[in-house]
């Protein structure tokens, strides 16, 4: 039973510094997207004559949507390639015992916690050595094998939740291990695979340390904000930027909603321990 | 490869754990650990004539400590790692705290609003930071019309602080999290008992919340902290010359200056750095979890 | 000393020493809508060894804390000797708390955890090892004094956790179901040891648990709760032999539940009938399971009640037989000593002064 009590007593000035914090959080983000509404650029103080003049051009501007389905495409990709192996490293880790195990685990977690430049370099070396020429290709096989991490830690602990009764039950009533497998141990995952995925997705679709390193000719989205930044910016920034946000946003929460109904509230494991 | 026998997961076939294993063993393998591999070969390696030549050598190595450039600009990226960690403790810490023991039914809430910057584009938060402390930029446009200032103020944008603020803003989501979760994680009864003790509010939160958050300050900051040291993005959207960190040499040398083994020496240095500050931090969590 | 408020109906005589330690006027207790408890008074003498003793959700644990001072009442007031105490917070008063799941202090050592208390409120630097080893000879812990409690038994921590709350000195020992993680034979053992201890500090104890035997063996005075009100306070021999209502009667032990129609002094339940005390009309009777007899097993005296019955169950737990009757329609439970099996109608008896009269 949850009991109101005395702990949760009224501190403003704390109250005072968390809303600080938020603000902190937030004023760019607010900032961003005010700006990307204002005809007269980025700059300057307050923001004047509201247009969506910005959001006319963006959709005019033919090099954003190629990079956007470079995007597209390299995040699609790279959520089936983690999740097929994030989900297979994840039942090999939740299942079978192998010598190096541990040394496995902690392989596939690095990138979650390496900086992007080291993984994204290694890969660079790696593509240059076996003769692969830097395409959308060799991004996909960065962000595919980077996100593998999330992959793992996001379905292992959906299968940490699972029963394992209900698969004994299954071996008991005569299903053999490929169809406990698709009838019992998938199913029960799905919310985890959705969840997972969308993580995937997203950060994919904004990654660009790893990628910074592996692009070839095809931009992905970010880069190619990344190689207009340098030309100065212009509220067209603004107005992908808050164009991705918003898709950002919604795939969090959407994530979110399904990450609580799988493992419960508190569950972040993904952050809580690197 | 021999599978040891394991006597909890006996219901899987070894064919089973062979077909779910073997696949990420070996992907991870070929570019995971291989890439790693090669990148820790090339610091051993020469760059002749501008190609890569297969001879091994500490050269690399002794260039690093030789040119005091990069162990200067190594200890500038520490301080400012040191800095940014610092800095989301500070902002994260009282706000975990907030949450954990100060808030109701709004909890859910307000932990979804930290998650959502967490997740959203590392560039889109950087290019806000950048269009906000520019000399142009909005920072400057809020000063003087406030009359605070007449003329742009140019050191708000390149300068060490701006990527400090910017990293700052963007790891204080990865500082929290793993905070408010060992703040949550507190068992309320131990706060009630150390009250019943008759310990104030003052003492409760000395002697046990901070020292059970222990192990959750610890994972934030040494994710602040080690993404911060890696980080090269920061320095080139907000930062000049004076705030080039580590990561950006590599970057460099693996670009213009075309030198790989030497960028690979530099690299495997901060992964060492990484990798060892990850250990000491892990074996630190331990002992400082009582489960 | 006079006590207002004493006019509480089911209030028993105080034991214990005398004095009155602790009192708790009116006091209310709402979760939002819910009525948690509804206008307490009770008196704890010092000395005194009182149980909370109620069902989940009964208000019994919200009662501790409000007196810990976890919880904020809603209308009401507690004193402690002359003191008012509900508008103090909790780490000044002093009163402490052995909690349900012991709430050690994980990162502190069990001669930490027993110290916390001396050295957060400021107490003399030199003198606290030696009340720490103090307590911890006391609950015979004292090897143990550098070990975490991760490290410790249920049991053990049971004892630190009682060594914590005792090194204070406190007035008031509060007990939130203190053994209920405890397997049984650790459980009676413990029982032992708190009673013993109890009585040789002399300190009064305020005891929560929701099972009537540990409330039996422990108590002074056992007050019962339902529903967030307080149904009797009264000694465990009282509590049983004479039960005011009937839910006391069914929470505390087993008995037979008669509805009788009392007409002229005589209760007439079925065919049983039997003089009784109460005013004419509607009554219900408590008849203890080992207060009806076999009529063959020994001589009946005078006066008592005897009946026939069919014994339709018959169940052996070693020194005791449980029977089932049946009679004429209505079920009597009966214990009996062990004397071999028994069928078809047999005779028993009661005395009319078993039975009886509760509230409803």
């Amino acid at each position: 039973m949850k009991r109101s009590s005395q702990l949760n007593r009224r501190s403003p000035l704390l109250a005072i510094y968390a809303l600080l914090v938020f603000a902190f959080l937030y004023l760019p983000i607010v900032v961003l997207i005010l700006y990307s509404f204002n005809r007269d650029g980025v700059g300057g103080f307050p923001p004047k004559h509201l247009t969506i003049a910005w959001y006319r051009l963006l959709f005019t501007d033919s090099a954003i949507w190629d990079s956007v389905l470079n995007s597209l495409l390299v995040a699609a990709a790279a959520v089936v390639l983690s999740l097929t192996l994030g989900l297979l490293a994840a039942l090999a880790l939740d299942r079978a015992t192998f010598p190096g195990k541990s040394i496995f685990r902690r392989l596939v977690l690095l990138p979650l916690i390496l900086p992007g430049i080291i993984t994204g370099l290694s890969l660079l070396m790696f593509a240059v050595l076996r003769g692969l020429p830097l395409s959308l290709v060799t991004v996909l096989l960065g962000h595919g094998t980077a996100l593998i991490s999330v992959a793992t830690t996001e379905l292992f602990a959906g299968l940490q939740k699972i029963d394992r009764a209900q698969e004994e039950a299954s071996l008991d009533l005569g299903a053999t291990p490929w169809q406990t497998f698709w009838r019992v141990t998938l199913p029960n995952l799905k919310l985890s695979l959705i969840a997972a995925g969308l993580l995937i997705f997203t950060l994919s679709m904004d990654e660009i340390a790893v990628t910074f390193f592996l692009i070839g000719r095809d931009n992905t989205l970010p880069l190619e904000i990344w190689a207009r930044l340098r030309r100065g910016i212009t509220p067209e920034i603004n107005a992908i930027s808050t164009l991705i946000f918003a898709v950002s946003v919604i795939l969090i929460l959407v994530w979110y909603q399904i990450r609580t109904r799988t493992t419960g509230k508190e569950a972040h494991e993904l952050l809580e321990r690197p | 490869m021999p599978w040891r026998s394991a006597n909890d997961i006996e219901m899987y076939s070894r064919a089973y754990k062979w077909i779910v294993s073997t696949p990420p063993i070996l992907w991870v393998g070929i570019f995971l650990l291989l890439p790693y591999a090669l990148m820790f070969a090339h610091s051993f390696w020469l760059v002749r004539d501008g190609t890569i030549v297969h001879e091994w050598n500490l050269e690399n190595y002794a260039k690093l400590f030789q040119n005091p450039v990069y162990l200067e600009v190594l200890f500038r990226t520490m301080r400012m790692a040191a800095g940014v960690t610092l800095l989301s403790l500070l902002l994260g810490y009282p706000l975990a705290y907030y949450m954990s023991f100060h808030t109701g039914h709004s909890k859910d809430l307000l932990y979804q609003l930290v998650i959502v910057p967490l997740w959203v584009s590392y560039l889109v938060r950087g290019y806000a930071w950048k269009t906000i402390l520019g000399s142009e930029g909005i920072l400057n446009g809020f000063l003087e019309y406030l009359h605070v200032t007449s003329a742009p103020v140019s050191f708000f944008l390149y300068s060490p602080f701006a990527v400090v603020l910017m990293l700052t803003h963007i790891y204080t989501p990865f500082v929290f999290l793993p905070l408010y979760a060992s703040l949550e994680h507190i068992p309320r009864n131990l706060v009630e008992a150390s009250h019943d003790l008759g310990a104030g509010s003052r003492a409760t939160f000395l002697r046990v919340i901070l020292p059970l958050s222990l192990p959750g300050l610890l994972a934030g900051a040494t994710f602040a902290f080690v993404l911060t040291l890696g980080d090269f993005l920061a320095p080139l959207l907000v930062g000049g010359p004076s705030s080039i960190m580590i990561a950006n040499i590599v970057q460099s040398l693996f670009g213009t200056a075309y030198d790989w083994p030497l960028g690979a020496a530099i690299s495997v240095c901060i992964l060492l750095l990484t990798i060892s500050l990850l250990v000491l931090t892990e074996r630190l969590e331990n002992r400082w979890s009582f489960r | 000393m006079t006590l207002p408020g004493s006019s509480q109906p089911q209030a028993a005589p105080i034991a214990g020493s005398g004095d009155v330690l602790l009192e708790v006027r009116n006091l209310a207790k709402n979760f939002a809508a819910r009525e948690v408890l509804r206008h307490i008074s009770l008196e704890i003498a010092s000395g005194e060894f009182l149980t909370l003793l109620g069902e989940s959700g009964s208000g019994k644990t919200t009662l501790l804390r409000l007196i810990a001072g976890f919880e904020q009442p809603s209308s009401g007031e507690i004193w402690m000797s002359g003191e008012r105490l509900d508008t103090l917070p909790p780490y000044k008063r002093r009163v402490n708390t052995v909690f349900q799941s012991y709430a050690l202090f994980p990162h502190l050592t069990v001669e930490e955890n027993v110290g916390y208390g001396l050295q957060v409120s400021g107490a003399a630097k030199p003198e606290i090892p030696g009340r720490v080893t103090e307590a911890l000879q006391m609950v015979k812990m004292q090897e143990f004094a550098t070990s975490r409690p991760a490290k410790l038994s249920g049991g053990q921590q049971q004892r630190v956790a009682l060594a914590r709350a005792l090194v204070n000195r406190p007035k008031l020992l509060l007990l939130d179901e203190p053994l209920s993680a405890l397997d049984a034979n650790l459980r009676k053992q413990m029982q032992g040891e708190l009673k013993s201890l109890q009585r040789e500090l002399r300190i009064t104890f305020l005891f929560v648990t929701h099972d009537q035997d540990e409330a039996m063996a422990l108590s002074d005075r056992i007050a019962l709760l339902k529903d967030g009100g307080l149904e009797q306070v009264a000694s465990p021999r009282e509590i049983y032999a004479r039960p005011a209502t009937s839910y006391t009667a069914r929470f505390i032990g087993q008995t037979n539940l008669l509805r009788a129609e009392i007409v002229d002094g005589v209760a007439r339940c079925g065919s049983l009938c039997w003089n009784a005390t109460p005013s004419n009309g509607a009554a219900l009777f408590s008849l203890r399971p080992e207060s009806i007899h076999l009529s063959p097993d020994g001589a009946v005296p005078a006066g008592a009640v005897r009946f026939r019955a069919v014994v339709r169950q018959q169940i052996f737990s070693g020194s005791s037989e449980h029977l089932e009757l049946d009679l004429s329609g209505q079920s009597l439970r009966v214990r009996i000593p062990a004397r071999g099996p028994l069928s078809g109608e047999q005779e028993f008896w009661f005395s009319p002064a078993d039975a009886v009269a509760v509230r409803k």
